[in-house]
């Protein structure tokens, strides 16, 4: 193997509760802004889309109706990230661009669920009931709108970015090892540019109930994420979608692109978390790949859910000398969107040379001043995996 | 045996052990001697009701029971590597030496699940706050851990030992290629001299089945069911939804060598490209699929007449079989009369995620037995799909490089070729 070669991030596009674009979440960060609705889903709480007019990267009414809201955020993010990385519209990068997506499921047909089960209820179970409801009352698109890899296949079809196309799924792992994947495959050579990213529609009933099954989400009232604990605990879901564009050193400065940051590291794993500490070990085990120091910057994704977010903090208790910043705090949680979103926020802080400041009454999170060269970015899965990155400022 | 390493100096990857699992049966032994005696999977769906569906057939492997689609591709993964690991014969038990990569179709929660929710409810008229009101608590947890997309990985990573975080991908009918693909990048780069390369589908429910009827994608000739798939044939009408897993050790030449493990076939190229020329529907100039196939001969440095077989997609919709002709055409020109064609999906029907992990298998037993599995159901030959399909009947011939095509929905190609030895 050759020597590995550089990685750069040179585009980020960002859709969220905060708003939309680089601009907007740093001044949102900067003021400590949090958009969260406790009212429309009580006793559930959400971070809510900001307001956004698809059609701004969605021309085609035609392609936005054959999407759901959860592809609709994630092709727009998609294309601020293009726009971002100056190859939006430009056929010589994107017919051989790679696209490691992460995705979760489309939305249901809420009516359409609602109307079956209240009719089983009634008792009207016969035969064939279920499959002549299916049948007659589901649109013949929604199923484009759900399957996971068609994600992938919107941007493809509206943006054009068409060299190879991968789905990865399993909640917040799967973005972490797209990461992992993507930036292994341009440091040995086998891609030379890659769309990264990830979109969730946090507004959505279904996604209540299934995190409902296992106790997970924050009920009554918002809490920051740090002052979460047994008793009023789990997560709030948000909306939110990054991508970002990885590409080789040596591919951007050929077409005179400019980093934002280096992506160096993406470590992960999978620990079995029957054990008690599980969670901290494996993170411990990985942050020893990393190769940094004793002080530094650090932004996790952590979820708020137990035990994963107090064995996290039992971990970043071992290394205080990093200052802690919590993306759910500010925008819930995103689970495929958690770690695309922490990868570009420290590009983004690297790039503006200061990390945002802390969110937090607890005072866990700590003021930090001096532009940061490194930041770590981490995340752990609500019920499993977990990763850390290295995003590092270039030289 | 000659170089351990490629035309472009990369480690060679070889595959050690194979699993399969479709509605032919468990294993190698049943599925080969079913398939190549030309018996068909697919029958009429008994699992549920079939009242008022327009397809009522399919290729489901009744032979293990789950109470979800989810719990049976877990079960089919699981037998299907236990078969590839006894023969690979790797690590320990509980100790893959290496990342597993897990091609599987997206998980939901499933109705049997729903109801079972919905039913505790216990009054009329609710909506979904009556639901949320009786879903917490931990009486149904256990739905919550089934249902996580990344439920099947993680307990098969935990069985086997695998090394790492595991990858569930889904590139649709591509998937179980795509995680071959995986598996090769990761020992090419290094990172590993083995991998557990795993691909599972059973989504033959009520939802999954409508679904696609409503795209209008599946065969409607449900008498007699055995005769729906039919690849390349003058009358098909859509592909037939089955069920299926593969699973395939792959090694570094090496590592395989060192190990003194009975080396089963090469992986010697893969290849993909996307299409965007719309969401279901294939290009119908065939160029992406042309581009997968040029990109796949180009990562094998192998030229068009060096592939003597092509195991197609195949799907047996109208659309697909056309455009996989005529890009085959456009690659392999005057040498395409010469290559004969099978799908195996004539057979076994479509196992959708699993489905280039189970023709990857049957490629390889291809090349191992020198016998080409049959396309049954090819009586009415479509004359504007002039290939040489291998129709009704096994043939035997002198196989040496197989290309093993995945042309699949939302526009994502990717194409195996398989050898017997080292190039």
């Amino acid at each position: 193997m050759s020597q590995a070669k550089d990685v750069w991030i040179t585009g980020i596009g960002i859709l969220s509760s905060l708003g939309e674009g680089l601009d907007a979440h740093w001044e949102a960060l900067n003021a400590g802004r949090v958009n969260v609705d406790e009212t429309r889903f009580a006793p559930y709480i959400v971070h809510p889309l900001a307001p956004v007019s698809f059609d701004a990267q969605i021309p085609k009414k035609g392609d936005q109706r054959q999407m759901e809201t959860w592809q609709r955020i994630g092709v727009y993010a998609a294309g601020l990230a293009l726009d971002s990385a100056g190859v939006k519209g430009k056929p010589e990068f994107l017919s051989r661009m790679d696209m490691i997506v992460a995705a979760g499921g489309g939305e249901r047909d809420v009516a359409v669920d609602l109307a079956i089960l209240n009719a089983d209820a009634k008792g009207n179970s016969a035969p064939g009931f279920l499959n002549e409801k299916l049948m007659n009352d589901l649109r013949p698109t929604l199923f484009l709108a759900q399957l996971s890899n068609l994600l992938a296949g919107n941007i493809a079809i509206v943006h054009g970015v068409c060299g190879t196309s991968r789905t990865f799924m399993g909640e917040e792992a799967a973005s972490i090892d797209a990461a992992r994947i993507a930036l292994a495959r341009i440091e040995s050579g086998e891609s030379d540019i890659a769309l990264v990213g990830a979109a969730h529609n946090g507004e959505r009933p279904e996604l209540l109930i299934l995190y409902e099954l296992a106790d997970f989400n924050l009920k009554g009232k918002y809490a920051p994420l740090w002052s979460r604990d047994k008793t009023h605990g789990g997560f709030a879901l948000g909306s939110a979608s990054v991508f970002l564009v990885l590409e080789s050193r040596e591919h951007a400065e050929a077409r005179g692109a400019k980093p934002y940051a280096r992506l160096s590291k993406v470590v992960s794993d999978l620990a079995p978390r029957k054990q008690a500490g599980a969670i901290t070990n494996s993170l411990e085990r990985l942050w020893s790949k990393l190769g940094i120091g004793d002080t530094g910057s650090l932004i996790t994704g952590a979820t708020g859910a137990e035990p994963a977010t107090s064995e996290e903090k039992a971990f970043l208790q071992k290394h205080p000398g990093y200052a802690v910043r919590s993306t759910g705090t500010v925008f819930g949680h995103m689970l495929e969107t958690q770690f695309p979103l922490g990868l570009a926020l420290a590009a983004l802080s690297i790039s503006r040379g200061a990390l945002f400041p802390p969110n937090d009454p607890t005072g866990f999170e700590v003021e930090k001043a001096g532009a940061p060269n490194q930041i770590v970015v981490e995340g752990a899965g609500h019920w499993q995996g977990e990763g850390l990155a290295l995003v590092e400022a270039v030289k | 045996m000659s170089a351990p390493r490629d035309k472009l100096g990369r480690p060679i990857v070889v595959v050690t052990g194979m699993g399969v699992v479709t509605s032919l049966g468990a294993g190698k032994k049943d599925n080969w001697d079913r398939l190549t005696a030309g018996e068909s999977g697919i029958r009429t769906v008994t699992r549920f009701p079939i009242d008022g569906l327009k397809t009522t057939m399919a290729g489901t492997v009744d032979f293990v029971t789950a109470d979800s689609s989810a719990a049976l591709t877990e079960r089919i993964a699981h037998i299907a590597t236990e078969e590839a690991l006894a023969q690979a014969g790797i690590g320990a038990k509980g100790d893959f030496p290496g990342p597993l990569f897990l091609a599987v179709a997206p998980v939901e929660v499933e109705w049997p699940q729903r109801f079972e929710v919905a039913r505790a409810v216990g009054q009329q008229d609710f909506g979904y706050p009556e639901i949320l009101r009786v879903a917490g608590g931990g009486r149904y947890a256990y739905l919550h851990h089934r249902f996580m997309f990344g439920s099947i990985a993680r307990n098969l990573a935990e069985t086997y030992g695998t090394k790492g975080s595991p990858i569930s991908l889904s590139t649709a009918c591509a998937s179980g290629a795509t995680a071959i693909q995986l598996g090769v990048e990761a020992i090419r780069r290094g990172e590993t001299d083995a991998a557990l390369c795993v691909a599972t589908d059973a989504s033959v429910n009520p939802e999954s089945m409508v679904r696609f009827s409503l795209l209008s994608a599946l065969s409607t000739q449900n008498n007699p069911p055995q005769a729906a798939s039919k690849p390349f044939s003058k009358n098909r009408d859509g592909f037939v939804m089955a069920e299926g897993a593969g699973t395939l050790v792959l090694e570094s030449y090496d590592a395989a060598v060192a190990r003194g493990a009975k080396i089963l076939g090469v992986v010697a190229g893969c290849g993909e490209l996307t299409d965007s020329f719309h969401r279901t529907r294939s290009s119908p100039d065939g160029k992406p699929a042309i581009g997968c196939v040029l990109k796949t001969l180009a990562d094998a440095g192998m030229a068009p007449e060096q592939i003597d077989h092509i195991n197609a997609h195949g799907t047996s919709t109208p659309e697909n079989d056309k455009m996989e002709y005529s890009a085959t055409n456009a690659v392999f020109g005057e040498h395409t009369s010469k290559i004969p064609v099978t799908s195996n999906k004539s057979a076994v029907g479509h196992t959708i995620s699993a489905a280039g992990a189970v023709e990857a298998i049957f490629s390889l037993l291809t090349l191992e037995h020198q016998r080409i599995p049959p396309t049954i159901n090819y009586e009415n030959p479509d004359p504007a799909i002039p290939f040489d399909v291998v129709g009704n009947k096994a043939r035997d011939a002198r196989v040496t490089a197989v290309m093993s095509n995945s042309f699949g929905f939302g526009g994502q190609n990717a194409s195996l070729i398989l050898t017997r030895e080292p190039a």
